[in-house]
């Protein structure tokens, strides 16, 4: 094959699609550059097939076979710490049956990669990671049937492993690093070829299943590694915006005159955005401090305060366009009772707080834009980036390194608008990196919430109604996993004061941590015990199956005879994402000082086969104590539209010493589809140490954060 | 007035004339383009920014650059021997311990600095030493044992 020259073939993989496939456009330019020279299997993604049977398919190009035999693959899904990049090339290399380091992923590059979507909501692993077997385990049985052409010979009888296609009657092999370079694999590509081809079993994974470590780790530990803040370009400016004072806020008017007099500042003024460019951010933050003392702000009255937020939430629930999910009659269910509990919760507004803010560079080079950024949804932010600049989105490309975990508060791409606005204006590439204030003021926030229980007691303590309203945390985990004959549960919008989005695992977090504390109110009410009730109403199997293993490693019944006031012990489960959890915890509480300690925490988490051990304990771990943040201590304070605590000095997060002692149990379910890890974890550990506080104290536990000071003996 | 510092960076002698306001942090990123240390929050809080001054570590985004004149300083991209790695790096390696990376260079130069000062802490010591780092990646279970997994090569090395 002529060096340089690409070969394209179409290949479906999918049963049911007998229909011609869309013409597949050869690859631009930049494909070339990134790949080089090699042949590009395109496959027809088998998912998008099922889901969209009938409508026009997109083609996807995941895998490249190199000249030297080494292999490409691509993914639209972003590594930011919790996993992908391993996953993905474990998968590629599973299928291609080649050593894992013989694979190179290339992830989230618009003009390379397929459009994956955004990361989020844990679906890389039961969608992604299929694809990416599919296409793999295509491309490998289109090589091997290629062999079998060339030595004529029927395929079935080819063993094929570590790049090497072997004729077992005769020792004969072939390479894929021989097949790369054939021109019959090209041709061969070329043909519309239908294939239908199983991927390995779970019972005969080398690659997968193992504890892979992430590729480029080496880089994280000498700092080669470029984050997107780190991304530098020839020419580059440094660049800074000016913000508003507060939420409600709008600017009146500024005199730019100094800032504009300073020697190599670019300023841009555009309604209300104002960013300053500079050499060096120390530059641009001079300019951006002399202009700003000039501004004149127009302000609204901003008259909800984080101690008025949940009075506010629920006076403005929009109960009209509630999502109601009913079964049964919770009147009658509430009648037949002898016992009707309620409690009402309430979560404050959070903030991812993640390591890297919001980081990006731009630069345009004609009418063609390139902007690096942490940004969790590449192909949204070209979209966005294109309507902006009133450009096709041909014209944008969007590369996201391997970025600062971002836990779902990072779908967006403020930076990389402020970077593409200065940048134009400068005519050189401009960076742009929010600082740690500005990623606690103006970035999304978790949704606070309210959230409204009522559970109706039989005499025999079973649950015969249940009530559930969230107002303004969304439905996510908001159905019950116990069997109680009449529900009603409701997902209700509000007004939020402040801009709110996503966070690990939406409102799973909220709404298990408020079911979870209430099974146990009602559990005390029933005059049982927190695992006794919960099993008398369970019968997902799965979720027995944890709640057993993680009170058993704990010793749960033996250790919950030894509370005393200063020293509970509580559990919770849950299930999300088609995975489930359990946690067990044991908390000291120092009522003098109104402190709250957690010493112990055993969870145990089954999410499918497990495709990577080794990342998935990091996810649990990760997952267990960022929620003791949620629970114990986090809590964004605001008041007048201004965030009062933008800092981790005021904004307290888990650090080492409050790591407890961590026992991650993790139960391998081969039996199932793979489901995501990243999220699922979190969901029981606020609600564990609810319910110890609860045994240990009788108190009740009703907000995120918990109250220490409350506990507090006066 | 801009000013002129003198300055060893990973070995290398370098002179800079800029503001004596500018952070050290600044100056290496956007001057020795020595991208590996990080800014995390630029009030001390969370250790992203950690350099070693004469061996001394010290959080780059609080210290003006006059603080450098006359020193070393080591950044994470110093501290491996040519492909050698430094035995904090290789048991990060070797306990995964990190998740996105980002907090990743701080917390190997000053668990670089606590093991010089202690070659055989204490659960509670390196805790007590690495509590000025945040990871929000939360993967301090792991750094904990790459710690005492790299306390324990350091401390055979020097007896082997
Ligand atoms: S950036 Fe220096 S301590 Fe956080
Ligand atoms: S590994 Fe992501 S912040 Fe520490």
């Amino acid at each position: 094959m002529d060096k340089g020259k690409h070969q394209t073939g179409r290949f479906s993989t999918s049963p049911r699609h007998t229909g011609t496939l869309p013409a597949f456009t050869l690859p631009r330019r930049t494909f070339l550059q990134v790949l080089g020279s090699g042949i590009l299997i395109t496959v027809t993604d088998p998912l998008a097939l099922t889901q969209l049977a009938g409508a026009t398919l997109p083609v996807a190009a995941r895998i490249h076979l190199n000249e030297d035999g080494t292999i490409t693959a691509m993914s639209g899904k972003v590594e930011e710490g919790q996993g992908p990049r391993a996953e993905l090339s474990q998968a590629a290399a599973e299928e291609l049956r080649v050593p894992v380091s013989q694979v190179r992923l290339i992830m989230a590059d618009t003009d390379v990669v397929p459009d994956d979507g955004i990361t989020a909501g844990s679906r890389t692993t039961p969608r992604n990671v299929p694809e990416m077997r599919q296409a793999a385990a295509t491309a490998r049985e289109l090589l091997t049937q290629l062999a079998a052409a060339q030595w004529k010979i029927d395929v079935r009888t080819l063993e094929v492993s570590d790049g090497r296609i072997r004729n077992p009657a005769n020792g004969q092999v072939m390479t894929y690093v021989d097949l790369a370079k054939s021109k019959d694999l090209a041709k061969r590509f070329a043909e519309n070829t239908q294939s239908d081809v199983a991927v390995a079993p779970v019972a005969e994974w080398k690659v997968l299943g193992q504890s892979v470590r992430r590729p480029n780790s080496r880089d994280l530990v000498t700092g080669g590694h470029r984050f997107p803040s780190d991304i530098v370009r020839p020419d580059m400016l440094y660049g800074m915006v000016l913000r508003a004072p507060s939420y409600g806020t709008t600017l009146a008017s500024i005199d730019l005159s100094a800032a504009e007099a300073m020697e190599d500042v670019v300023v841009v003024r555009d309604g209300q955005f104002v960013g300053f460019a500079a050499p060096s951010t120390h530059w641009a933050e001079q300019a951006l401090e002399a202009a700003a003392k000039t501004a004149s702000w127009r302000t609204e009255p901003q008259p909800v305060s984080n101690s008025t937020l949940h009075a506010h939430l629920k006076e403005h629930a929009n109960t009209e366009r509630a999502r109601t999910d009913v079964k049964g009659s919770v009147e009658r269910g509430f009648s037949e009772g002898n016992q009707v509990v309620s409690a009402t919760y309430t979560l404050a507004y959070i903030q991812h707080a993640p390591m890297e803010p919001r980081a990006a560079v731009a630069e345009w080079s004609g009418e063609k834009l390139t902007v690096w950024a942490g940004c969790d949804n590449p192909f949204r932010a070209r979209r966005t980036l294109a309507e902006e600049f009133s450009i096709d989105t041909e014209q944008v490309r969007v590369i996201i390194p391997d970025m600062g975990g971002g836990f779902g508060g990072k779908h967006t791409v403020e930076a990389g608008l402020e970077a593409a606005r200065m940048a134009k204006r400068a005519g050189r590439p401009v960076w742009v990196r929010w600082t740690r204030e500005e990623e606690f003021t103006w970035a999304y926030f978790r949704p606070a919430a309210v959230i409204e229980c009522k559970g109706g007691l039989r005499t025999d303590g079973s649950l015969t109604a249940w009530e559930f309203t969230n107002i303004n945390a969304g439905g996510s985990a908001i159905e019950t996993p116990y069997e109680i004959p009449n529900t009603r549960i409701a997902s209700v919008s509000s007004d939020s004061p402040l801009r709110q989005g996503s966070y690990r695992c939406l409102g799973a977090t909220g709404n298990n941590f408020a079911r979870e504390s209430f099974m146990d109110e009602l559990a005390t009410a029933a005059g049982s015990n927190p695992l006794d009730f919960r099993m008398a109403h369970l019968k997902n199997e799965r979720l027995r199956v944890v709640l057993k293993a993680a009170t058993d490693r704990f010793d749960w019944s033996e250790r919950r005879k030894h509370i005393t006031p200063e020293l509970g012990v509580g559990l919770a489960c849950g299930t999300e994402k088609n995975s489930v959890v359990a946690a067990c915890v044991s908390v000291e509480i120092n009522r003098n000082r109104g402190k709250i300690r957690v010493l112990e925490v055993c969870e145990a988490f089954e999410c499918g086969p497990i495709l990577n051990p080794g990342n998935l304990t990091s996810q649990v771990q990760g997952c267990i104590i960022m929620g003791l943040g949620g629970a114990l201590t986090e809590e964004i304070q605001f008041e007048n539209g201004k965030i009062l605590n933008p800092g981790f000095s005021r904004y307290r997060v888990p650090r080492f010493k409050d790591v407890p002692k961590i026992d991650v149990h993790l139960i391998n379910n081969p039996d199932i589809p793979a489901a995501g890890a990243g999220e699922t974890p979190i969901i029981a550990v606020a609600p564990a140490i609810g319910n110890a506080i609860f045994a240990a104290t009788g108190a009740h536990i009703r907000s995120m954060p918990i109250r220490g000071d409350l506990l507090k003996k006066s | 007035m801009d000013v002129t510092v003198r300055l060893n960076v990973n070995g290398v002698d370098k002179t800079i004339t800029t503001d004596p306001q500018r952070k050290l942090l600044d100056v290496i990123r956007e001057e020795f383009r020595l991208t590996g240390t990080k800014y995390g929050c630029g009030e001390g809080q969370c250790g992203a920014c950690l350099v070693l001054v004469n061996g001394e570590p010290l959080r780059s985004c609080l210290s003006p650059i006059t603080v450098a004149d006359g020193k070393s300083i080591m950044t994470i991209e110093g501290l491996a021997r040519g492909d050698s790695l430094h035995a904090v790096q290789e048991a990060f390696l070797e306990e995964e311990a990190m998740q996105c990376g980002y907090c990743t260079s701080g917390m190997i130069l000053s668990a670089v600095a606590l093991l010089r000062e202690n070659p055989n802490p204490t659960d509670e010591e390196i805790a007590a030493g690495m509590n000025g780092h945040i990871c929000r990646c939360n993967g301090y279970v792991k750094v904990m044992n790459a710690i005492r997994h790299a306390a324990n090569t350091l401390r055979s090395e020097s007896h082997g």
